[in-house]
C-alpha cells in the first residue's frame, strides 16, 4: 500500500468519526434510527442462542444451525419445537439452538425422536444426524422411523466424513476419495459404495417429502432454507417423514480451505449425490396444507 | 394370571403412558397383553402408546426421547435384548431419566435357552452398560409381586429421576398365580426438566448425559453417587423366613427364593435350624441386614440359578464372619428342594467334622 493511499485511508476514518461525532452529539442522531432507509435486513435469529459455536471455519453446521432456527423464528414455532441432537460434530447442537432439546445416543435420534413425537404429536420435532450416525449405526433405525412413517422432520448432513472423530470414511464417502481410514481413496471393491440415502429412503412409503440440498453458495442456502421450512410446515399435515439431506463441507478434513471445499461440492459431491427434490407431496396434500389456513413458506 | 400378564396390566394401572418393546422368548407376553390392552385406554387427552420397535435397541432410545418428555415410560425384554439395551440404559442412567426396564432373564450366555436363569445379576446391579452408574433392581419372586413391583418400580423411578429395572426370570414370567390389584393412586411428579417444548417462561431443557470438561462430569458422577447412597439408606427391602432362631439362612432372590422357602421348611421338618432370607432390592443390597444375621447365625447358604454371583454380595456383606457357601444350577436347570436341604446337610456334616 502506497504513503497516499494510506493518507486516504486515514483522512476516510477521520471523516466518518467526526460525522458520528457530530451525529451524537447532535438531534439528528435521535431520528437516524427510526429513519426508513435505515432498516435492519439482517441478524441472529432470536431462536439461536449468542455463544460461539466449536465448528471448524467454514464448515456447513453452523450456517445449517442457523436456517433451521430461522425456519423456527419465522413459523412461529419455538414453543412447540423439540430436537434431537446426535453424535457427530453436532453432538453439541442444543448449546446453540434456544429450543428443547434431547441429545441421543450415536445412530439413535430417530428412535428418541420416535418415543418423543408419539407422546407430544402436537410438537415439532427434528433430529440433526451426520453421514456416520444416520446412514452407518444408524441406519436401521433410520429406516424403521420412515418406514413407520413418523410425522417428524430429519436434517441428514452428508459431508461424506466422520467430522468429530477427524475424519475417517463415512458410508457416504465418495469413491476413490481419501480419508485417514481409506488413505489410498476409497476402495469400492473392499468398502461398497457411497450410500444414497435421500434416494433409498424415498422408496419408502413413510417418507413424504425428501431433497438433497447444499449451502455451499447463496443461492443453495436460500434453496435449503426453504426445504427446511417446507419440511416443518408439513407436520402439520401428519403424513410422514419429512427428510431433509444437505451436502455439507468439512474443510478441516478435507484438507481445504472453505472456500475450496466449496468448490469440491460442486465439482465432486454433487456427481453421486445430485442436489434437488427426490418426493415431493401431491398436490392434494398441499391443498390440506393450504385449507388450515396456513401460508405457504417463502 | 400369568406374571408377564400381571405386570403388563400393572403397567396400565400404574399409568404407564408409553410401552416400547421387542418380542423375545420369555416375555413376549408383555408386548402382546399391552397392544392388546393399552389403546383401549388411550384418549386425546391422555395419549397411551404401545409401540412394536425394531430392536431392543430401537426400544430403549425410544424410552430415552419418552421419559425426557416427562413421560411415565417403560420396556421389557429378556436376557439377549437387554444385552443390546445397555448403552441405551446407560445414557438413560446418565441423563437421569425415570423408566421401568423388566428383565425376564432366561439362562445364558449368547443364545442360550429360553428357560429360566439368573445369570444377570451382575448385569442388573453392577451397571451393565459402561460408565459408573447404578439402576434401582427390584427382584420379584411371586406373579403378585411382578404386579405390584411395577407400581413400586415407576414410584421409586420418578422418586430418584432414575431407571429401575424389574429382575425377573423365565419362570416367574411363565407361572400363573392368583393376583389381586389394589386401588393405586398414579402419582403425578413434577418434570421441570422435561423437553416438552420451551415457553417463554423457561429457558431451554435439554436432556444430555454429555459433560465433556473432566471437572464438570465429576461433579456430575459425585452427584450421581450422592443420590446412589440415598438410595441405599432409604429402599433397601427384603423378607425374612424363619430367621429369628435360624443356625442355618439360606440367601435366595426370585425364582430360587421360593424354592429355598421350601427347602428351609423340609429342613425344619428334619430338625435343622433354617431360615431364609430374601434379597427384594438387589440394588440396594441388604448388606446391613445381613451383618446383623451373620452374629447368631453358623452358615449362609446362597442358592441361585447361575454359577454364582449374588454370593460375592453376600461375603461382602458378612466380612468374613460367618461362612457363606454357595449352591447353583445352570443351563436353565432348575433345582428341588430336596437338593438344597442335601447341600446344607452335606455342609453342616463337614462342618461337625472339622
Amino acid at each position: 500500500m502506497s504513503a497516499e493511499e494510506l493518507t486516504l485511508i486515514e483522512k476516510t476514518d477521520k471523516n466518518i468519526s467526526e460525522e458520528a461525532d457530530a451525529l451524537t452529539n447532535s438531534d439528528a442522531a435521535v431520528n437516524i434510527c427510526d429513519a426508513d432507509e435505515y432498516s435492519v435486513v439482517y441478524e441472529r435469529p432470536h431462536t439461536l442462542l449468542d455463544v460461539n459455536m466449536h465448528y471448524c471455519p467454514g464448515c456447513a453446521h453452523s450456517l445449517v444451525h442457523k436456517l433451521i432456527m430461522e425456519a423456527v423464528e419465522e413459523l412461529g414455532i419455538q414453543e412447540d419445537t423439540i430436537g434431537v441432537a446426535p453424535v457427530g460434530c453436532a453432538v453439541f447442537a442444543y448449546d446453540y439452538m434456544n429450543v428443547d432439546m434431547q441429545e441421543a445416543a450415536h445412530g439413535r435420534a430417530t428412535a428418541v425422536a420416535t418415543g418423543i413425537k408419539r407422546l407430544l404429536p402436537d410438537k415439532y420435532v427434528f433430529t440433526y444426524q451426520g453421514d456416520g450416525d444416520l446412514a452407518a449405526i444408524g441406519i436401521a433405525e433410520t429406516i424403521h422411523t420412515i418406514n413407520r412413517g413418523e410425522n417428524i422432520l430429519i436434517v441428514f448432513i452428508n459431508n461424506a466424513v466422520y467430522g468429530m472423530t477427524s475424519g475417517q470414511m463415512a458410508p457416504t464417502t465418495l469413491a476413490g476419495m481419501k480419508t485417514t481410514t481409506s488413505p489410498f481413496g476409497r476402495d469400492t471393491s473392499v468398502y461398497g459404495y457411497p450410500i444414497k440415502v435421500s434416494e433409498l429412503i424415498s422408496q419408502l412409503p413413510g417418507s413424504f417429502y425428501v431433497t438433497r440440498q447444499a449451502v455451499n453458495k447463496n443461492t443453495a442456502v436460500r434453496k435449503t432454507k426453504k426445504a427446511i421450512l417446507n419440511a416443518l410446515n408439513y407436520q402439520k399435515l401428519n403424513k410422514g417423514t419429512c427428510f431433509v439431506e444437505i451436502i455439507g463441507n468439512c474443510p478441516s478434513n478435507w484438507k481445504m480451505t472453505p472456500l475450496e471445499s466449496n468448490d469440491f461440492i460442486d465439482e465432486h459431491m454433487v456427481k453421486t449425490f445430485p442436489l434437488g427434490d427426490v418426493k415431493l407431496p401431491g398436490a392434494e396434500d398441499l391443498k390440506q396444507l393450504n385449507q388450515t389456513g396456513d401460508k405457504q413458506p417463502c | 394370571m400369568k406374571g408377564n400378564e400381571a405386570l403388563a396390566e400393572a403397567a396400565i394401572q400404574a399409568g404407564c403412558d408409553a410401552y416400547f418393546g421387542y418380542p423375545i422368548t420369555p416375555q413376549s407376553e408383555v408386548l402382546e397383553y399391552l397392544a392388546r390392552e393399552i389403546p383401549k385406554y388411550s384418549t386425546k387427552e391422555h395419549i397411551r402408546v404401545v409401540l412394536q420397535a425394531e430392536s431392543e435397541i430401537a426400544s430403549i432410545n425410544m424410552v430415552y426421547g419418552a421419559a425426557g418428555a416427562g413421560f411415565r415410560v417403560m420396556t421389557s425384554s429378556s436376557s439377549p435384548g437387554i444385552s443390546l439395551m445397555q448403552e441405551g440404559i446407560s445414557y438413560i442412567a446418565g441423563a437421569e431419566l425415570p423408566c421401568l426396564i423388566v428383565n425376564v432373564n432366561r439362562a445364558g450366555p449368547g443364545l442360550g435357552t429360553i428357560q429360566p436363569g439368573q445369570g444377570d445379576y451382575f448385569q442388573a446391579t453392577k451397571g451393565g452398560g459402561h460408565g459408573d452408574y447404578k439402576l434401582i433392581v427390584l427382584a420379584p419372586s411371586s406373579v403378585q409381586e411382578m404386579a405390584d413391583f411395577v407400581f413400586l418400580g415407576f414410584d421409586l423411578a420418578d422418586k430418584y429421576r432414575n431407571p429401575v429395572m424389574i429382575l425377573s426370570d423365565g419362570a416367574i414370567g411363565q407361572m400363573m398365580e392368583k393376583v389381586t390389584f389394589g386401588k393405586y393412586n398414579v402419582h403425578k411428579t413434577e418434570k421441570p426438566w422435561a423437553t416438552t417444548g420451551k415457553p417463554e417462561s423457561r429457558g431451554r431443557n435439554y436432556i444430555t448425559s454429555l459433560h465433556i470438561q473432566p471437572e464438570k462430569l465429576e461433579v456430575h458422577n459425585l452427584k450421581l453417587i450422592e443420590k446412589y447412597k440415598e438410595i441405599e439408606k432409604n429402599e433397601v427391602r427384603y423378607e425374612e423366613i424363619m430367621t429369628e432362631d435360624a443356625e442355618y439362612i439360606f440367601v435366595a432372590y426370585g425364582l430360587s427364593a421360593r424354592i429355598c422357602h421350601k427347602a428351609a421348611i423340609i429342613a425344619r421338618e428334619k430338625g435343622i435350624k433354617a431360615g431364609m432370607f430374601r434379597p427384594v432390592t438387589l440394588f440396594p443390597f441388604p448388606s446391613k441386614r445381613l451383618n446383623e444375621l451373620a452374629e447368631t447365625a453358623k452358615l449362609f447358604l446362597t442358592a441361585e440359578l447361575n454359577s454364582g454371583q449374588m454370593v460375592e454380595d453376600v461375603r461382602l456383606a458378612v466380612n468374613g464372619k460367618v461362612n457363606v457357601e454357595f449352591y447353583g444350577r445352570l443351563g436353565g436347570m432348575v433345582p428341588n428342594p430336596e437338593e438344597i436341604v442335601n447341600k446344607l446337610e452335606n455342609l453342616i456334616s463337614k462342618e461337625n467334622v472339622s
